[in-house]
């Protein structure tokens, strides 16, 4: 028996989000008096440290073709690892590859899944793990009633914690089927946080009136390493990148830190932010429904307080 | 080619969220039901476009659920598409309706199942990959672009910081986010030309779900909002910084 916890990684590294799924199962292993143990696909460096996480030993199958996501193959070889190693529990990321691995190999297993869970395992009375529903206005415990549970945890939803130790590396040998879907091109933004992994996030709406005004909200993200998002009709609008797009019907996050700047806090943009552990939001008007949702707020005019904010920001972290 | 486009009905995006049943049931009173955006404004309208290039391609559009889901998928059908099979069982988790939907996919020989990224109510993001692995076939998930080219796909894919440009050969089953389509308003004929589309009901197969809710719970009640004064932006540093520890 054990815990086995799917390791993503990109270029070789592994993925914040993975660290987090790491911790996450080492605890649960703990929880279950049981080892940990991972499982990585395609090239990989420096597995052994992983074990700082908590994790004993990682399963490495490094076949090339497996660089590149197919969920099919994935779902099969990560499916031969489990039972190989006697998993009972094992972990994702609910982060984009989670999300094409994880059902197929719940369906793949029969074994239930949770996705998207943010709390460890209740395991007093059954197998009972907490996940967010309602697009984050609430959340349900689900109950997996299968031998073998899988648990997608939500990026940010769990903190990272390096102990010592080194992990144990094998490698292991699958069945490694040709990939049916063939990546052709990536595109992706250098030394730019991710939006869903970012802790800080600077986020801004109509209130800036036209593209020609982010710079003040660009400057604040830089000065706190902060990724931007935008609401809706921002992205709409093309005033700002799709991938921009925070709420119900763009991306869902959970930074520690959501500054909303001319946002007016619409329920659906509340729908992808809610999680957020700290709410900071400057608007013009006091009567905007994002002030009820706020743990911090200003009111006032985004065009004077931001880059004031800005400069007060560098000053504490001693930035000229 | 055919084309199947699963159907979800959800609260509408503002609905209240409540739960009855000592935390057990959602609460539906009052609440507005609408086919779930993802599945609307992008897998069902890239469908629509597929077939506009293509007149010969016929869309099927399926939900599971119990007969309440009818003026929904009729919504849909207003949009475009040509059949609705409901599948007449009360959702039970994702694995259920996967396990219905790959049963009427199988029988029906489609080339391409669309679903939505995830519904708004339970956010799973498991339909999708769950059916693609009923049917042994090939999943590509939250999809931005889908380009036909005879029997070739060539999608884009999110990537966490990006995108990528994938290509791969029908059957497959996408999952479909922004991006892929506008969002479109029925029209009159649409809306007359739907009710006299065929909507079948079909009988559940028997499959045991693999999970259960337990119960719900919302979330606590923020402590309210600490204002401080645009002519005082060092004090709200200050609090950021001291107080909450988040910069
Ligand atoms: C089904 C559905 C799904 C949706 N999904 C999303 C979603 O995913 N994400 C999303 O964001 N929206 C979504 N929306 C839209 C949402 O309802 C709102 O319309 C949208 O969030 C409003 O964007 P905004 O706050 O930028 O603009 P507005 O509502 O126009 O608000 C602008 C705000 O800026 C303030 N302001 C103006 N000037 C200044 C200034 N100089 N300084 C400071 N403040 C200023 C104003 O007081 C106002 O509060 C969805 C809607 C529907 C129906």
């Amino acid at each position: 028996m054990s815990v086995l916890i799917f390791i993503d990684t990109t270029e070789g590294h592994v993925k914040k989000a993975s660290l987090e799924a790491l911790t996450y199962g080492a605890t649960v292993a703990e929880q279950l008096g049981t080892s940990a143990e991972g499982v990585v696909l395609g090239a990989a460096n420096d597995l052994a440290s992983l074990g700082k996480y908590g994790v004993k030993k990682i399963h490495h199958v490094s076949a090339g073709s497996l660089n590149h996501l197919d969920a099919q193959v994935y779902a099969n070889v990560i499916g031969q690892v489990a039972i190989a190693s006697g998993a009972k529990v094992i972990i994702f990321s609910n982060n984009v590859d989670g999300k094409a691995i994880a059902p197929r190999l719940s369906a793949r297993l029969k074994a239930g899944l949770v996705s998207g869970a943010v709390a460890l395992p209740d395991t007093a009375n059954g197998f009972t793990v907490k996940k967010n529903v309602f697009s984050g206005k609430a959340f349900a415990n689900i109950t997996v009633n299968t031998d073998i549970k899988i648990i997608a945890l939500n990026p940010n939803a769990y903190k990272v914690i390096a102990g010592e130790g080194t992990a144990e590396v094998v490698a292991f040998n699958a069945t490694v089927d040709a990939p049916k879907v063939k990546v052709t091109n990536v595109t992706k933004a250098s030394g730019q946080v991710p939006l869903t992994e970012a802790e800080v996030v600077v986020s801004a709406g109509r209130g800036m009136k036209g593209p020609e005004n982010w710079a003040i909200v660009e400057d604040l993200a830089r000065v706190l390493h902060a990724a931007t998002a935008c609401s809706r009709p921002v992205a709409d609008a093309h005033w700002r990148p799709h991938n921009e797009h925070v709420g119900q019907t763009g991306f869902a996050i959970a930074p520690n830190l959501y500054i909303a700047i001319g946002i007016s806090g619409a329920i659906q943009h509340l729908a992808g932010v809610n999680r957020s552990k700290v709410i900071v939001v400057i608007n013009k008007d006091p009567e905007a429904p994002f002030f009820k949702a706020a743990d911090y707020g200003i009111v006032g005019d985004a065009f004077e307080v931001v880059p004031k904010f800005t400069e007060a920001i560098k000053k504490l972290k001693g930035v000229a | 080619m055919k084309i199947l486009v699963c159907i979800s009905k959800t609260p509408d995006t503002t609905a209240k969220i409540a739960f009855t049943g000592n935390n057990t049931k959602f609460d539906t009173a009052g609440v507005q039901w609408i086919i779930n955006p993802y599945d609307e404004w992008y897998a069902l309208v890239r469908a629509i476009e597929l077939k506009e290039a293509d007149p010969s391609t016929i869309i099927h559009l399926i939900t599971v659920g119990a007969a309440d889901a009818d003026p929904i998928i009729r919504k849909a059908l207003a949009l475009g598409g040509d059949e609705a099979i409901r599948v007449n069982a009360d959702s039970h988790d994702s694995f259920y309706i996967a396990s219905q939907i790959a049963e009427v996919a199988k029988q029906g020989g489609y080339d391409l199942v669309f679903t939505g990224k995830e519904t708004i109510d339970y956010n799973g993001s498991s339909v999708g990959g769950m059916v693609a692995e009923l049917l042994d076939r090939p999943y590509v998930s939250l999809a931005s672009k889908f380009e036909l080219s005879g029997n070739k796909a060539t999608i884009t894919r999110e990537i966490e910081g990006g995108e990528e440009i994938c290509e791969v050969e029908l059957p497959v089953v996408v999952s479909c986010q922004k991006g892929m389509a506008e969002q479109r308003i029925p029209n009159m004929k649409g809306i007359m030309g739907a009710r006299t589309k065929p909507l079948k009901a079909a009988e559940p197969v028997a499959v045991d779900a693999l999970t259960t809710v337990a119960g719900f719970e919302l979330p606590p009640a923020k402590a309210g909002v600490k204002l401080v004064s645009p002519d005082n932006v060092e004090e709200l540093v200050r609090l950021l910084h001291e107080e909450a520890k988040a910069i």
